[in-house]
């Protein structure tokens, strides 16, 4: 290993290191805020450890890892919604549970599996990154041991990933034992050189489209979602949503792209397939939902689908649209995750929709903050949701795929419908119910945060250039 | 520059009006109030002096905005835009005069809307790029959703949503014929722009030249509203507040007929001339079915928003009938209807605040309590039915000279509409002011607020019935350049008519 291989590895190997000092730190004196302040410090120099990898790009160490202009906006994607997410864990736990410390242990790792996703090339990479991801996630999942859904969530993804992961694996192999490669341009190689795919190979991407499937939580394989969000601690909601589906979508676009995916119909087919019915499904079950979390599993499924739409567009400028999109998306996300956790009191979550009855007029500014997470997801103007939406469209358009277009159009539609239901809901008068609303703790931290993700999120959508320029010079591929 | 200042005072407007509402009710009024009027003043001051500038454009700002993608800050101002934006700061600064006692709660926040859809009306005759203008079109929406679902009547969520969703799913389809106009011209030309005068004579096939005007029409026939797509308008104009029902009824839906003005047929001129039967179609079965149900309502102001439907219907059918008199009278329609409807729904709303009802069945015999009312009334009563002398008589007369041109059976019975009109009106006047007084009502006349907001309103649509000829010649300009038809002025409108009617 040089040492220009362990710079360009520097995010990856901040969070991992961090990691470890975490563990002996709780070892040593438990004591959640300097856990706390020591993992905001570590994202924090991981984020600045991206700045001068950029240098070394493209940077191949073979035969696992590649480190390219798209892996690296990923990471620091990755890397920045840890760090909010982080800022919104703290009274979270504080209120919560009695050892948090291990928290951001199980958090770091878990962005480590991230990142490794993100870079990796191999297979052996590929499933040690999620694996790592996926290890952390039970824990995290199930972190709040006290609530009866936090176990059943934690089970249930166990179960289901567990399972995921062997199809994974058999897919895998299956490659493997016909192209006797585990390396994505290996396989692309052998591909382009038979000409043909043999019928195993056939089979083993189907396999592995299932694992990948169920990580991204797109339809059929999307059962899981809205009972894990519902169990999870919020904090780890947010992850589930953004920073794991993200890395899972980094590398399948990586993989699509090194075995020359497009050539390929039948995969195309597959994808649009799924695509199509993620938006349908995941909207159409979110329509109904009263529990905020649920509604935000379904729309995170329909998310999915509006990315693989561009996607599918098989165009730069779709490369292009994915990163704008996660970038809108994943503080979007967080952020609506966020204003749930500043809504939360100590013994109850604010979960459902009537908790945020005539939340205007009580609490003013949070409103205003989750109206702005809500019109961006929906894709309204003045939101950077409204610029991905907008930028996805446009890369569909590019590649001429006017009936995916045409499908995320009606859905956005329907999904304006429960978006804006939310919205109506907080500025409802509230005149003759007398219910007791949940005391929200506020905490400074959480509003801050807030604040700042609201900025984000107005200002892409005011003023995209800057963050278009950046991703436009970013988005390459190397094979 | 002056076209960004006109369009940034109305959100200075709303920014201050939300914060000082804390304080005081009432600076926040005047705040709205002096910002609409003070754009108000800036346009006409543009008018009086237009009249020595010549034709074409009269002013044009460019700023880049999103170079990536092509897109720029363009704001441009013809003849056209500077009459609607007339309009839209006259009934802007008349809306938030008529929801000075009405609105009591959060008025902060209800002004803040206020302006801030204006400003989106503002932006959308203003902008000349393809993509600022879906923008606009878009931040019209959200406000307007919280003035109807916030301070409206009994089934405003219902409504609010409605409109949202209907005019949202317009909005979307538009954006798809946008970007497929905009890559069409890129593929053609190699230029990524969305810059409305650049993609004005992009050249295509002609069955992709039809969806893509699909696209743009879908968006503004649901916004107009033509006849399949008009069932969210009732809904949306009878629970909105009344300053949320003069705003829909006078702007929003004339951003319908403008688009279809400035971009459908400009745009894709030859598309637009192969679908005009069925465009005309679609408008007078607005024309008949929306006044026959108009003419059924129980409540005073569906009648109104029923009446509505059908006013547009001449729109659509002015609109693509290609010649010259047809464009005026579609514009004439776009300014009388949104000042007459405008003003019926004040009325309601003034009738709201002392007897508390909409139902047309339990008003009755109130003339003699309220004649200054009901002399207002009656004055908007007959425009909308199309008394010569008043403005809606000169539009529609204008409109059906032109589509006789183009189509005379599809005239011929949007001329029928004209009877449907006078049934429609006038049981407005017998439900409400004549008639067998139920109760015995001991109620005030109009007050000096609303004689300040009525009167004018009377003064103009006098106006345009006697003198329109300045807002004729303003126009003309436009369209000019927008048909290439010869130059005509009023007079050749008369004379065309004298032609056509022995």
């Amino acid at each position: 290993m040089t040492f220009d291989d362990l710079l360009s590895l520097g995010p990856l190997l901040n969070i991992c290191g961090a990691a470890v000092i975490a563990m002996l730190l709780v070892a040593i004196w438990r004591n959640h805020r300097l856990v706390y302040y020591f993992t905001l410090l570590a994202y924090a120099l991981a984020l600045a450890s991206v700045v001068p990898v950029a240098k070394l790009l493209p940077h191949i160490i073979a035969p696992l890892v590649v480190i390219d202009m798209f892996a690296l906006f990923n990471s620091g994607a990755i890397v920045g919604s840890g760090l909010i997410i982080v800022l919104l864990s703290y009274n979270y736990f504080e209120e919560r549970e009695e050892r948090k410390e291990e928290y951001y242990l199980l958090l770091l790792l878990a962005t480590a599996g991230a990142l490794v996703l993100v870079i990796s090339r191999h297979f052996m990479s590929l499933f040690l990154g999620l694996e790592m991801l996926s290890i952390s996630l039970y824990g995290l999942i199930a972190y709040l041991r006290a609530r009866q859904r936090s176990d059943e969530a934690g089970i249930k993804y166990l179960i289901l990933a567990a399972i995921s992961s062997a199809f994974l694996l058999f897919g895998m192999a299956l490659v493997y034992g016909f192209t006797g490669h585990m390396d994505f341009p290996g396989i692309g190689a052998y591909l382009q050189r038979t000409g043909t795919v043999p019928l195993p190979v056939v089979a083993g991407f189907g396999l592995m489209l299932i694992g990948i499937g169920f990580k991204l939580g797109i339809v059929p394989f999307h059962m899981w979602a809205p009972d894990i969000y519902e169990g999870a601690p919020l904090p780890v909601a947010a992850f589930v949503a953004t920073i794991s589906k993200g890395g899972v979508l980094v590398v399948l676009i990586r993989f699509f792209q090194d075995v020359n995916g497009t050539q390929y119909t039948m995969l195309w087919w597959i994808l649009a397939i799924t695509a199509v019915a993620s938006m349908f499904v995941g909207n159409w079950l979110a329509l109904t939902q009263q529990n905020i979390k649920r509604m935000l599993a379904y729309s995170s499924i329909a998310h999915l689908g509006y990315l693989l739409v561009a996607f599918l567009a098989g165009k730069q400028s779709g490369l292009e649209a994915i990163a704008f999109y996660l970038v809108a998306y994943f503080p979007t996300s967080i952020g609506a995750f966020g204003v749930l956790i500043v809504m939360s009191s100590s013994v109850q979550d604010a979960e459902t929709a009537e908790d945020y009855r005539g939340l205007f007029w009580r609490y003013p500014w949070v409103a205003l903050a989750f109206t702005v997470m809500l019109l961006s997801l929906a894709g309204i103007p003045l939101t950077a949701g409204f610029i991905g939406k907008f930028y996805i469209v446009m890369a569909g358009a590019d590649g001429n795929r006017w009936f995916l277009l045409l499908m995320l159009a009606i859905n956005s539609v329907i999904g304006l419908y429960y978006y804006i239901r939310i919205v109506a809901m907080m500025f409802r008068t509230t005149e003759a119910p007398q219910r007791t609303f949940i005391k929200p703790s506020l905490p400074l931290a959480g509003n801050i945060t807030l604040g700042l993700v609201v900025l984000l999120l107005v200002g892409l959508g005011v003023y995209p250039t800057a963050m278009m320029q950046l991703i436009q010079q970013m988005m390459t591929l190397i094979k | 520059m002056i076209l960004l200042y006109i369009i940034l005072i109305p959100v200075i407007g709303a920014l201050l009006s939300w914060l000082v509402s804390a304080r005081s009710a009432a600076l926040c009024r005047w705040i709205a109030l002096g910002s609409l009027l003070l754009d108000f003043a800036i346009v006409t001051g543009i008018w009086i002096n237009q009249g020595t500038a010549g034709s074409g454009w009269l002013y044009n700002w460019q700023a880049p905005w999103i170079p990536q993608f092509g897109i720029t800050l363009h704001l441009a101002m013809d003849g056209l835009s500077l009459v609607m934006l007339v309009l839209t700061f006259f009934l802007g600064a008349l809306s938030v005069l008529v929801s000075w006692n009405e609105i009591k709660s959060r008025t902060g926040f209800f002004h803040f809307n206020l302006l801030f859809v204006i400003t989106g009306i503002a932006g959308v005759f203003l902008t000349m790029d393809l993509f600022l203008f879906y923008f606009f079109w878009e931040v019209m929406l959200i406000p307007m959703y919280f003035l109807i679902g916030i301070w409206g009547h009994e089934r405003r969520e219902y409504a609010a949503y409605k409109f949202f969703i209907f005019t949202q799913a317009g909005g979307l389809l538009m954006l798809l014929a946008i970007l497929g106009l905009y890559f069409v011209h890129a593929a053609n030309t190699g230029v990524y722009t969305f810059n409305y005068f650049d993609l004005l004579h992009t050249p295509m096939a002609r069955s992709l030249a039809q969806w893509l005007m699909l696209g743009f029409l879908t968006a503004f026939v649901v916004k107009l509203p033509a006849v399949p797509f008009h069932t969210w308008l009732p809904d949306a104009h009878t629970e909105a507040p009344t300053a949320g029902s003069v705003i829909l009824a006078g702007l929003l839906l004339k951003t319908g007929a403008y688009g279809i003005l400035r971009f459908v047929l400009p745009l894709f001129p030859a598309a637009a001339q192969e679908f005009a039967p069925w465009a005309m179609l679609l408008g007078v079965a607005g024309i008949l079915y929306g006044g026959q149900l108009a003419f059924a309502q129980p409540d005073f102001k569906r009648l109104v928003a029923y009446t509505s439907v059908s006013h547009m219907g001449f729109v659509l059918l002015g609109a693509f009938a290609f010649n010259e008199v047809a464009y005026q009278g579609v514009v004439m329609q776009m300014i009388t209807h949104g000042i007459s409807t405008g003003a019926l729904f004040m009325l309601a709303g003034v009738l709201y605040e002392r007897i508390h009802t909409r139902e047309l069945s339990r008003m009755g015999g109130l003339w003699p309590v309220l004649p200054a009312m009901g002399t207002v009334t009656m004055i908007f009563v007959m425009a909308s039915l199309g008394l010569p002398g008043l403005g809606n008589f000169i539009a529609e007369f204008l409109i059906l000279v032109g589509s006789w041109q183009a189509n005379k059976p599809m005239t011929v019975l949007a001329a029928v509409g004209l009877v449907v009109a006078t049934v429609y009106s006038l049981r407005i006047m017998q439900k409400v002011f004549f008639g067998q007084t139920e109760r015995q009502f001991g109620l005030p006349d109009l007050g000096f607020r609303e004689w300040v907001m009525l009167a004018p309103l009377v003064l103009v649509i006098i106006w345009l019935g006697v003198y329109p000829k300045p807002v004729l010649k303003t126009i003309t300009n436009e369209q000019e350049r927008v048909t290439n038809v010869e130059r005509s002025d009023s007079s050749l409108v008369i004379r065309t008519a004298q032609n056509i009617i022995p």
